[in-house]
């Protein structure tokens, strides 16, 4: 197991994101290879939940776009990943967060963390 | 197993394994033995667990015990005697490609969805009652009378060595011993393979 932690440590190159949790909504910027052009795009939503440890940690962020929801999964490792953004942290009870998916409109939304 | 990412920015499924030194612990030759091999022994071992035949065997390599020993034939790589080291940056470079062999997990006794992949029935309905993942016709009648030999039916499944052939050398850490491989290679955690160029 330290074998694979080694390997990780030296292959993974990023650690200046900051740190965010389930129920918190993010902007994550990341590039976009379209033939020869390269352009960085910005996902932004509530992170609905964060799985895996080390280089293989996975975040997905879930957003309503026109009346569609659509989730990403991002690895926390990507080099594509430019910049992560924290705009509101989020008052939650769980660390998944899939009971969003059935709900809509107010039910869905995530009330904010208030830091004392 | 874990995954890294390339330059491109792909995510490739790799996994680490521990090459630590092997002891050269016999050489054969064609002459005295009628084929040309080395030996190679891999992982320590308690003296008082090892047969004795096994103690005077790695004491005439002048080395100690080890647990697991494996013969190459026609081992013409690098020429190394009897009690020498060889490490993986002699043998493999960043980019080479390697044949895994090991002992695959044990299944158990497994039907044959699992086993020879057969498709089962995909109708829940139509007739179909407790016959999802049944094999299904195993012969004709009469004529001939038997199933042929080989019908690949029930049975144990995994814990058979099989070799994975062609996977890439993404990285070799000389400093710990270990080397990347992409892809998956037969076995657990923990288990022993043999890596061949």
């Amino acid at each position: 197991m330290d074998a694979i932690k080694f390997v990780q440590e030296q292959l993974s190159h990023k650690t200046d994101l900051p740190t965010f949790r389930a129920g918190d909504n993010i902007s994550v910027s990341y590039k976009i290879v379209e033939g020869a052009k390269e352009r960085v795009q910005i996902f932004r939503g509530d992170v609905i939940q964060v799985k895996g440890t080390g280089s293989t940690k996975t975040f997905t962020v879930r957003k309503i776009s026109g009346n569609v929801g659509v989730e990403r999964i991002f690895p926390l490792s990507s080099p594509a990943i430019t910049e992560i953004a924290v705009n509101k942290r989020g008052k939650v009870r769980r660390a998944k967060l899939y009971y969003l998916r059935e709900l809509v409109g107010k039910k869905a939304k995530i009330k904010e963390r208030t830091f004392k | 197993m874990t995954s890294i990412f390339d330059e491109a920015g792909n995510n490739v499924a790799c996994t680490v394994i521990d090459a630590s030194p092997n002891v050269v612990t016999q050489v054969k030759s064609e002459d005295e033995d009628g084929y040309s091999s080395v030996q190679l022994a891999y992982g320590d071992k308690k003296e008082k667990n090892t047969s004795n035949a096994m103690v005077g065997h790695f004491k005439k390599a002048n080395t100690t015990p080890k647990r697991k020993v494996v013969e190459f034939r026609d081992f013409n790589a690098i020429e190394k005697a009897m009690g020498e080291l060889i490490t993986i940056q002699e043998l493999f470079e960043e980019g080479d490609f390697v044949d895994v062999s090991g002992t695959t997990k044990g299944k158990g006794f497994q039907g044959v969805v699992k086993r020879y992949n057969f498709k089962g029935v995909n109708d829940a309905t139509h007739g179909q009652h407790n016959r999802q993942r049944a094999p299904g016709s195993i012969g004709a009648a009469s004529t001939p009378s038997k199933v042929v030999k080989g019908m690949r039916m029930a049975g144990r499944t995994g814990g058979k060595t099989i070799t994975k052939k062609n996977l890439e050398v993404l990285k070799i850490f000389p400093d710990k011993n270990l080397l990347l491989v992409k892809g998956a290679v037969p076995g657990h955690k923990g288990s022993f393979v043999v890596i061949q160029k």
